[in-house]
């Protein structure tokens, strides 16, 4: 009785600092938010309550706009990442000559500092002297410089594109590591029973890849949400704010103009998002560990 | 036994098209690398002339030289980062390793909850949190100090740390635990004597993807928490080659290579351990 009594003192005492750590610095900061978002808090002394003032102003067809990007934005970018990310994985798995080096060529993007990957796109976007512009020009498919960043629509599209290639990576490692759980003697069974290298991949590997594939996108889904460091670099939200989402108009508002108040409103927003995408997430990976009788 | 073999021979046009798809693949994962390698190679008057060269005639490791006169404080934002990473990796892995044996290794009441709520933080990043994240570094009187940078780092580091060790801990045989036990060892004499020790592959891993994850992500922290020159770290550090006429491409990719290599280094030695690892904390990003 008293050991196990003394199992769980332990077990808690084990827990604690890091329980107390992510409590002060994300869950306080949490509640913290919500609290401000009913207030006009800003550099000013004072602080009054301003009940639901925030997000009444908030509430008008520029902010709609703007979580419909965030939307759009996000759905583009993992989609893609998705698609790029298994491909990737299909060719990598294949047992080639040089696969270990290939392997290890994909991971550049995502374990170098995220900003310094973000320069380089900056200088490709370049529209007079960048490489994209440029070879776009000598091949002929576009007659002048194309300046991606300076258009709203081409800037949409390239900061997808960059966010794209930083999340692939690891895309491409998760369904890599998928892919090699499969157990080879189904492969083996098909082929003993005639079956070619195509059908054996879309009536096996695909087929045993989709838990995989939820479980990854989901993920990805709440990363490319939250992504900040690309848009701001890249264009910081703009032009004409064709590529604010909601992370950028949030830090626009609190950190640019110092409306903490308004700020935390939207940042309150974004919270409930994550949270509805957060359940969603366990909910599924749940239902699929469940499903595979474990 | 020639099954497996035979099961992977692969037609000559198999072939081709597995090597045409991984050079598509590797293209565009490689290109921005490429081209930026390039640059840092060209001298700006090239750089800045249409049309378009690929190649860098008359190239020069010039840009090399000259980031470091151009920039004094450079060594210093890689000092600056190192030090951030390193700190931030050391108290990460003192809250993880006893926290992911604790879930390993014991059932309380609340387990499954506090571990998932654990994972909840992950969903949240830093960005969403800046304000109130803001005011508390100010009343911890933190602002333009490397803790602006270090606290925050850590708190959204420690979940797919323990996820991470958690994993890797149950596959250590309870056995051992409960022979140690029987021997009439304590639980904190277990777990240094007895855990610690098989657990240490997997602490090398959390330690490796922590420091890389702090190396990679410190921008957000250091650009909204810190504004003194002198404790900058790298990503933000380089924008000191933003001049304010224009910015200096060949240098600012010099640098940015220079500040990428010890990324490259540990990835070339230890990508071994680095696959499992970065895919086992998928939970991360």
């Amino acid at each position: 009785m008293s050991v196990r009594r003394s199992t769980v003192i332990f077990a808690w005492f084990l827990l604690l600092p890091a329980v107390l750590y992510v409590t002060v610095i994300v869950a306080y900061p949490l509640v913290d938010t919500f609290i401000l978002s009913f207030t006009d808090a800003s550099l000013k002394k004072t602080t009054k309550w301003v009940g639901t003032a925030n997000y009444d102003k908030i509430f008008n067809a520029t902010f709609a706009e703007v979580i419909i990007r965030t939307f759009v934005w996000t759905a583009f970018s993992v989609a893609i990442k998705m698609i790029i990310g298994t491909f990737g994985a299909v060719m990598l798995n294949a047992a080639v000559p040089g696969r270990a080096l290939f392997r290890v060529l994909t991971m550049p993007p995502w374990i170098v500092p995220m900003a310094i990957g973000i320069f380089m796109w900056g200088w490709m976007y370049n529209g007079q002297f960048g490489m994209i512009s440029g070879l776009l020009q000598n091949l002929g498919l576009v007659s002048g410089p194309v300046a991606f960043l300076a258009h709203g629509s081409t800037a949409f599209w390239a900061t997808i594109i960059t966010d794209v290639w930083i999340g692939v990576p690891l895309v491409t490692l998760y369904m890599l590591a998928s892919m090699q759980a499969i157990p080879q003697d189904l492969y083996e069974a098909a082929w003993t029973d005639g079956a070619g290298r195509f059908y054996r991949f879309r009536r096996i590997t695909l087929p045993l890849l989709v838990p995989s594939m939820i479980t990854m996108s989901m993920l990805s889904l709440i990363a490319t949400f939250n992504s900040f460091d690309i848009i701001w670099i890249l264009t910081q939200g703009g032009p004409n704010g064709d590529t604010t989402t909601m992370i950028i108009d949030t830090y626009r508002t609190a950190i640019g103009s110092k409306k903490y108040g308004e700020g935390a409103a939207r940042a309150v927003l974004i919270c409930i998002f994550l949270s509805i995408f957060c359940i969603t997430y366990f909910r599924v990976t749940h239902r699929l560990a469940s499903g595979e009788s474990r | 036994m020639s099954q497996p073999a035979m099961i992977n021979r692969y037609r000559w046009y198999e072939l081709a098209g597995i090597y045409a798809g991984i050079f598509v693949f590797l293209s565009f994962i490689l290109a921005p690398f490429v081209e930026g390698f390039l640059v840092s190679l060209k001298p700006l008057s090239l750089l800045f002339s249409s049309p378009y060269r690929f190649w860098p005639e008359n190239g020069s490791f010039e840009a090399y030289r000259t980031m470091w006169v151009s920039v004094p404080g450079f060594a210093r934002y890689i000092f600056n980062s190192f030090l951030v990473s390193f700190i931030v990796t050391a108290v990460v892995l003192a809250l993880v390793v006893p926290a992911a044996y604790a879930f390993a290794r014991f059932r309380f009441r609340g387990n499954g909850a506090l571990l998932g709520a654990f994972l909840a933080v992950n969903m949240f990043s830093g960005a969403v949190l800046l304000i109130p994240l803001f005011r508390l570094m100010r009343s911890m009187g933190v602002l333009n100090t490397y803790f602006a940078m270090i606290v925050p780092g850590v708190a959204f580091l420690i979940p797919s740390a323990i996820w991470l060790l958690r994993t890797y801990m149950l596959r250590i045989p309870r056995e051992l635990d409960e022979a140690a036990f029987v021997d009439g060892a304590s639980h904190f004499y277990t777990l240094r004597r007895v855990i610690l020790p098989i657990a240490m592959p997997g602490i090398t891993v959390v330690a490796i993807t922590t420091f890389i994850g702090s190396y990679a992500q410190q921008f957000i922290f250091a650009l909204t928490f810190n504004s003194k020159t002198e404790y900058m770290p790298l990503p933000v550090g380089l924008f000191a080659y933003f001049g304010r006429q224009e910015v200096v491409w060949n240098e600012l990719m010099a640098a940015s290579f220079v500040g990428i290599a010890p990324a490259v280094i540990v990835i070339f030695f230890l990508q071994r351990y680095l696959v499992s690892g970065l895919t086992a904390g998928a939970v991360k990003q």
